[in-house]
């Protein structure tokens, strides 16, 4: 009974409950949140016919009570009717699902389209027509997870670049992966759709208030899978059109020139950079590695040996293995500048450089 | 002349080790398999248990988020494949042939060969742990592409599921041909014990699926290995084209481990409530319809990949229907129990267990089936509230009370209740403290499978880890209960419970005989 009595809790109607979805943020939110609720109260009602006359009877008929054994075994109109019920109970659930589904699919006519690609372990926001694109990863430090530091109040539910939307207007997702299956997970949305290698699906949403809302991927996809949260800032009209205006100034700042010879010094403070994003995951911060899956920086032969093999698995990734292909998600410059890093950091002393024209060079 | 004297008795068998190597006896291989099956579960409890630790508190504290990952594929390949289905199989083995008067299995050296191919399998995938790179992490569904990825435990995995498949597919045949081949006269299909139709439909399951299985897990190795591209996009292939054909196994699977499970719940209740089960044919049918039902419903694993609309809407009307032979069930069960005459021994609590907590997991299943609130809750913890409420204490907890309930058959002896009332209520208690709040962090949207959470998922984890050392711990009253059973259990009656009624009770002695039924009874 005590189980019962949690499960009412469970379908109370208290704003942001701790027993229940998120407040909803959205009208396919509200909905699949209304049909929880109803569903709920269905199962609980059922549950209390069915059980209490077990209970009754498991109370009542007891041989320590005295009771004696009846031997009926069948009532054909009973089995009927407990058959029969269920089914109309199953259909006056089905309509208002069926609804639900209906307008959960109809991603037509969107104010805004956005590309959202999956990545091990980041996403990636393509405002094709803004022309915005930017990755967005874990912020949490690393000694918070540790336990070295006391966690933030939103621990891995942060990230370095969240994704910004205007409130009131239909914005499609366009989904798709890079490697392996993930999935995008928004639930004061109402979205969870599976970005997946080699196909673009769809999903959309009408943020109701302006805020920021939390997910997280909830598609198992390798060692940080716990790692890669989703930070969707929803900002008014004007806050937005200001956003993109920053966004695109802060892109045309920010770009490296991929025509530039640059010195080891500048290769090396960029190389950290990229680095730290991209590949420290695995490889570490301090290039050590997780052997055998994740292969030390520090001393490999690949980031020791020949520069060509180098840029080459950087660029191309490894088959079989995590390691992904870069050479379309990173730059010239950037490129150039973690390979630079690789041969002359972490323990490495190569001394050679590779420049933004070599990678320019091999692209073609 | 003492050739002749063993002869008698057992045919001259083997003692010792070599006993159990070479037996072609039912219920030496029912023994095997339900040890088995019970030296698993502790093995697939151990790494649950560090799962627990780690997720005990927010932040990384005991492992790596890739061993992390290695513990959850291990756990659920090693619960599903090792315990869970073993157990079942050890079951039909000791109890089929009893239950309508055969002497053996149809089949008795390949029966020794089905179980003998477990232990091989289960080596393989345990000892995945210490190959480089450590034991597949790609969770038990071997999802590609992440599953491409990974080390030569993956290859270790997919020829430990080749193995137990055979073993399966074995074991199921025999199965199949014993019910249909040796009943004894009088026996006609529709006297047979629900537990015998039960594994009866089951094996047919068996039969149709793991074939299908031992095919996408060889695509996955060619794929790997042989230069294929069947679920590689970049080579033309289709990663979702794979989670169709496992979940075509995978969804009839949940049926293999929980309609036998219906079987010997339908065994226990009218032998405790000392009246006959009410409905017996419904309850037949009710059996077929769900398996039938089983083959059309995989795709609501999937309603995230985004298919079709209306794929979406079959699916998940397809899986609402579900309910009503289910429920059908259910409404038997009370209706046994319906102006019975009742008592509570250890089978019957674990039964009574099994109805109410199954039934939760059965309504938590009904909201799933919703596609639009499973978009919200698949893949987060309230998916695993769900199936642990219809794997633990749906299958698991009829495998105990079928324990309980014939132990003194298959010993002679009585095992403590005592014990056994202790054995189901910390059970019961714990179980509920581990896997209730799971429904909660669901809900508030923790997703599965991460080593790490956030902090709002804090209080919900602590408890289900406190929980779930004290079920874990629990499980070993069950060791004590079974060992003093066989060594000092006071003398059971041949007739253990006086509302039993199927041939092992009302013909055989306890124990029974090496080969009974070498006469076959006749049923009236």
């Amino acid at each position: 009974m005590g189980a019962l009595a949690t499960l009412m809790s469970m379908a109370a109607w208290a704003e942001e409950s701790k027993y229940n979805l998120p407040t909803p943020q959205s009208e396919v939110a509200q909905e699949i949140f209304d049909l929880h609720i109803l569903i709920m109260w269905v199962c609980v009602g059922i549950f209390v016919v069915v059980f209490g006359a077990m209970f009754y009877s498991i109370w009542k008929h007891r041989k320590s009570a005295g009771h004696k054994a009846a031997h009926f075994h069948e009532n054909t109109t009973v089995e009927v009717i407990w058959t029969i019920i269920p089914f109309i109970i199953l259909t006056a659930m089905a309509i208002p699902s069926t609804k639900a589904v209906l307008n959960m699919r109809d991603a037509s006519n969107p104010d805004i389209t956005i590309k959202v690609t999956g990545y091990q372990w980041k996403w990636e926001y393509d405002y094709r027509t803004e022309g915005i694109k930017f990755l967005s990863m874990l912020s949490t430090p690393r000694d918070q997870i540790e336990g070295s530091a006391k966690k933030g109040e939103n621990y891995l539910l942060e990230v370095d670049n969240a994704m910004v939307v205007p409130v009131g207007k239909k914005v499609r997702l366009l989904l798709t992966a890079n490697d392996v299956i993930h999935a995008w997970w928004v639930p004061a949305f109402g979205i969870k759709q599976d970005a997946i290698p080699g196909y673009i699906k769809d999903a959309w949403f009408i943020a109701k208030t302006p805020g920021t809302f939390r997910g997280q991927c909830a598609e198992l996809c390798g060692k940080d899978h716990g790692f890669m949260p989703i930070v969707v800032e929803v900002k008014s009209a004007d806050d937005y059109a200001k956003w993109v205006a920053d966004q695109k100034a802060k892109t045309a700042a920010v770009t490296l020139d991929p025509n530039k010879t640059y010195s080891a010094g500048e290769l090396k403070a960029q190389g950290e950079k990229v680095y730290a994003a991209n590949c420290a995951a695995c490889h570490q911060a301090n290039g050590a590695g997780l052997p055998p899956a994740f292969p030390a920086i520090t001393g490999s032969k690949i980031a020791t040996g020949d520069k060509a093999a180098h840029i080459a698995i950087v660029m191309n990734g490894k088959p079989g293995t995590a390691m992904a292909a870069f050479g379309k998600q990173l730059n010239d410059v950037d490129l150039a500048a973690v390979v630079s890093y690789e041969r002359n950091a972490l323990g490495n002393k190569t001394g050679d450089l590779v420049q933004p024209a070599d990678i320019k060079a091999l692209r073609k | 002349m003492e050739a002749t004297h063993a002869q008698d008795h057992g045919h001259g068998h083997p003692t010792g080790l070599m006993r159990w190597i070479t037996t072609t006896n039912h219920k030496d291989i029912g023994t095997l398999y339900l040890w088995f099956a019970f030296i698993m579960l502790l093995a697939g409890g151990c790494l649950a248990l560090l799962i627990r630790a780690e997720l005990f508190q927010p932040g990384m504290q005991v492992v790596t988020p890739e061993f992390f990952n290695q513990l959850t594929t291990l756990h659920g390949l090693i619960m599903v494949f090792g315990a869970i289905m073993p157990a079942m199989v050890g079951f039909a083995n000791w109890q089929v042939p009893m239950m309508i008067g055969a002497p053996d299995m149809a089949f008795p050296r390949m029966n020794n060969w089905s179980f003998w191919l477990l232990p091989v399998a289960a080596i393989m995938l345990v000892s995945s742990f210490f190959v480089p790179g450590g034991a597949s992490a790609g969770g038990w569904t071997m999802y590609p592409p992440l599953f491409l990825q990974g080390g030569i435990s993956n290859d270790m995995t997919i020829f430990a599921v080749h193995i137990l498949g055979i073993s399966s597919i074995m074991g199921a045949i025999n199965i199949v041909t014993t019910i249909l081949n040796m009943r004894a006269p009088g026996m006609t299909m529709m006297k047979m014990p629900l537990f015998v139709w039960t594994w009866l439909i089951t094996a047919y399951l068996l039969i149709a699926v793991m074939p299908v299985l031992a095919g996408t897990v060889t695509m996955l190795l060619t794929d790997r290995h042989f230069g294929t591209n069947f679920f590689n996009a970049a080579g033309g292939g289709d990663p979702v084209m794979f989670q169709h054909i496992f979940w075509f196994f995978g969804h009839p699977e949940v049926y293999i481990m929980i309609l036998p499970a219906f079987g010997i719940v339908s065994q226990v209740i009218p032998a405790f409530a000392r009246k006959p089960l009410f409905g017996y044919a419904s309850m037949v049918y009710a059996t077929g319809s769900i398996a039938i039902l089983s083959f059309i419903v995989w795709a609501h694993h999937m309603f995230t990949t985004g298919m079709p609309t209306s794929a979406q809407l079959f699916f998940m009307y397809a899986t609402m229907l579900i309910a009503v032979p289910t429920g059908v069930k259910v409404f038997n069960w009370v209706a046994t129990m319906w102006r019975g005459s009742m008592t509570f021994e250890t089978p019957m609590l674990f039964a009574i267990g099994f109805v109410c907590l199954f039934t939760i997991g059965g309504f938590t299943g009904l909201v799933l089936a919703i596609t639009p609130v499973d978009i919200q809750l698949q893949d987060t913890y309230y998916v695993v509230a769900h199936f642990h409420y219809v794997l633990v204490s749906g299958s698991l907890y009829a495998i105990f009370a079928g324990v309980y309930f014939w132990l003194p058959k298959w010993t002679g002896r009585m095992y403590d209740e005592k014990l056994g009332k202790l054995h189901f209520w910390l059970s019961t208690i714990f179980f509920n403290i581990l896997f209730f709040p799971m429904h909660f962090l669901g809900l508030a949207g923790m997703p599965r499978r991460i080593p790490d959470y956030a902090l709002q998922f804090a209080d919900f984890n602590a408890l289900a880890t406190i929980g779930a050392f004290g079920f874990g711990l629990s499980q070993l009253i069950l060791l004590v209960v079974v060992l003093k059973c066989i060594k000092s259990g006071a003398k059971a009656a041949d007739h253990t419970w006086e509302g039993a009624e199927s041939l092992e009770w009302t013909h055989l002695p306890s124990p029974p005989p090496y080969h009974s039924f070498v006469i076959p009874p006749i049923v009236k």
